[in-house]
């Protein structure tokens, strides 16, 4: 008996000695305190790499939990967090019923239209012809708008069958976005949102659901999250975008697309006018409040906020979201939400000079 | 002393289950007062209009509604070949023996699959199996969906239908077989008007796990928001489109979807109920 308690004692003091010398107790010379976020899935590979490093390297613990951008935001107007993570920014509607807030972009996707057509390595689309493809109004591959858009390519004599997504879904949103731009048909017929009533094809759940349908039936089109397809190696579509280039989905085609932001850098980019811009891209953002003392938070905790968005915006970081398949924010946006984070306040007190 | 405290800790956990279930009642028909306030009941069950655009948001809850019963129905047609012979064989001619244990442990360990495996199957096996066919163009639909789903529940009435049939008294079936019945006879005369009502409450419980099942329907559907105008066409069921929708639903749309929940709710009360009364019935005659 006396044994078991000195083995409990010895594994006690080990958990303990392991816990409390992973962390120092003080951050940037303040208290290390815990952060918690929850919200979107889309850009949980990238946070979930970026928040185990920063810990690695000292920083806070963060924790962040991918329940969906609409359940962050429920959570953030609830303060049960200290920040929330979405793929659309709030409308101003939505900005009306809450305090003021501040949008940090912290990286850049996009939805890539993946394909199973076999014998086919390369197939060129345009926003119109994807528009009318999701609208159930070309139905055939050897659709003559589609073989003047692929004249080296032989396209099948089959149905086309498209796949969307079943549940409710940013990448819905953005891909939607993009139709409603294109084609004045789908935005007066289905708009954009992040269910939308697709008229035609078959649904499925999440990006694996929809890559799992295109990958094992033949003559399939469906849109994707590029994180997933970059990852998975999924043959996709280039796409025209509005200057009439066909681009390749890529990490520099995708942060190419950033164009002009405005200051609060809420902003659509879908159907970009930029040189080289891969048209159906997107920002993914942090949603913080600019005044920080809420549901008692502390000042070391708002602090740490900051610390933990400067991390994110730095070079190191951004230089790092290729390798978990997202694009890098172009100059701009960073430069923007430093100036944007200097408003942030606590007690009506600016928490950076 | 001791019995006091025996008795209040076996009331507590009896009332405990009935709050419980209360419970869930009431926050359903709670959650789910705006969307038939906005509709109306009766027309929020004869919509079929499901309609997510802001500004012009309807929802109607018909077509996941009729995806179940189809589904459902269908999955309990093509279950019976399966459980019927099963519980027989078990149940009636190997009864006891070696080759019947064997059979009805295996049939057992379906029950035990995690529905997500079936799903799975069905998606990379089944599917293509049916596109070959040319049973359907797409793979997935409702065909698919109750076919996976008839396996599902096999099990669930193969073994305690051959409960009943085991518990026919062996004095009615040799007494048949006294007057020179054969085997067939017997099993049409004296063990299914014994066991009948046993057999039912069988189809019964499966129809019950059929009904809610959402992983498996999920994956093998097509989830498209529509009444099923064939076999072969996609559609959704109550369950799935909880599932597919819940994540990112707020306002009226999740007021919606707890309103489907609350149908489900209903559909499997009253269908539970109807078997309840059809048993006690059968066991007076």
């Amino acid at each position: 008996m006396k044994k078991m308690y000195a083995l409990v004692a010895g594994v006690l003091a080990l958990t303990m000695a392991a816990c409390g010398g992973q962390k120092s107790n003080t951050v940037n010379g303040r208290e290390a305190v815990e952060l918690t976020g929850a919200g979107a899935t889309f850009p949980l590979p990238f946070y979930t790499m970026t928040f185990n490093t920063y810990n690695e390297k000292g920083g806070d613990n963060v924790s962040y939990g991918g329940i969906g951008s609409g359940g962050g935001v429920r959570n953030l107007k609830d303060g049960i967090v200290d920040f929330c993570g979405s793929d659309a920014y709030l409308t101003d509607e939505e900005m009306k019923e809450m305090n003021a807030v501040v949008h940090v972009p912290t990286c850049m996707g996009a939805v890539v239209l993946a394909y199973n057509l076999p014998g086919v390595e390369k197939l060129n689309l345009a926003g119109d012809v994807i528009a009318d493809i999701f609208a159930g109004k070309i139905t055939r591959w050897d659709d003559a708008r589609l073989k003047e858009l692929n004249p080296d390519v032989k396209l099948p004599a089959e149905a086309i069958m498209p796949v969307y997504r079943s549940d409710g879904s940013g990448t819905t949103f953005i891909f939607t976005d993009y139709l409603s731009k294109v084609s004045e048909n789908w935005k007066n017929a289905y708009g954009a949102a992040k269910s939308v009533n697709f008229p035609v094809g078959q649904a499925a759940k999440g990006n694996p659901g929809v890559a799992g349908i295109i990958g094992n039936t033949p003559n399939t089109i469906g849109y994707i999250g590029s994180e997933y397809a970059f990852a998975q190696k999924i043959a996709y579509a280039n796409v025209k975008n509005k200057r009439g280039e066909l681009i390749t989905p890529s990490t520099e085609s995708i942060s190419a697309a950033a164009g002009d932001i405005p200051q609060d850098t809420r902003c659509s980019i879908t159907d970009a006018d930029a040189e080289g811009a891969y048209p159906i891209s997107c920002f993914t953002w942090i949603i913080i409040y600019k005044e920080q003392n809420y549901s008692g938070r502390s000042k070391a905790q708002a602090q740490a906020t900051l610390d933990l968005l400067d991390y994110m915006l730095s070079d190191s970081v951004q230089a790092s979201t290729a390798t978990v398949h997202y694009a890098p924010l172009p100059k701009q946006a960073v430069d923007l939400s430093l100036q944007n984070l200097k408003t942030v306040t606590y007690d009506g007190q600016a928490i950076r000079q | 002393m001791q019995d006091k405290i025996f008795r209040f800790v076996l009331i507590l956990s009896a009332v405990v289950i009935p709050i419980i279930g209360g419970g869930i009642i009431y926050s359903l028909t709670n959650d789910a007062a705006s969307a038939f306030k906005q509709f109306g009941f009766w027309e929020f069950i004869f919509s079929d209009d499901w309609n997510y655009t802001p500004g012009n948001e309807s929802y109607g809850a018909l077509p996941f509604i009729t995806g179940t019963l189809l589904t459902t129905l269908l999955a309990l047609i093509f279950c019976i070949p399966f459980s019927l012979p099963v519980a027989l064989f078990v149940g009636e001619y190997f009864r006891g023996r070696k080759v019947a244990t064997i059979l009805s442990t295996v049939t057992d360990l379906l029950a035990g699959i995690p529905s997500i495996i079936y799903g799975l199957w069905g998606f990379y096996t089944l599917r293509p199996i049916f596109m070959e066919l040319n049973l359907s163009p797409q793979g997935s639909g409702i065909l698919t969906a109750s076919f996976v789903l008839a396996i599902m529940i096999v099990p669930y009435a193969a073994s305690l239908s051959a409960e009943f049939i085991k518990m026919v008294p062996a004095d009615l079936k040799e007494g048949a077989y006294a007057m020179g019945a054969t085997r067939a006879e017997v099993i049409r005369r004296v063990v299914f008007p014994t066991a009948g009502s046993g057999v039912f409450s069988a189809y019964i419980l499966a129809i019950g796990r059929a009904l809610g099942e959402t992983m498996t329907v999920t994956m093998l559907i097509g989830n498209t928001n529509q009444i099923p105008t064939s076999l072969t066409t996609t559609g959704n069921t109550m369950a799935s489109i909880i599932a597919n929708q819940f994540g990112e639903a707020d306002g009226l749309k999740l007021s919606a979807l707890i309103a489907i929940g609350l149908i489900l709710f209903l559909i499997t009360a009253i269908i539970n109920l109807i078997g309840k009364i059809l048993i006690r019935r059968a066991q007076h005659v």
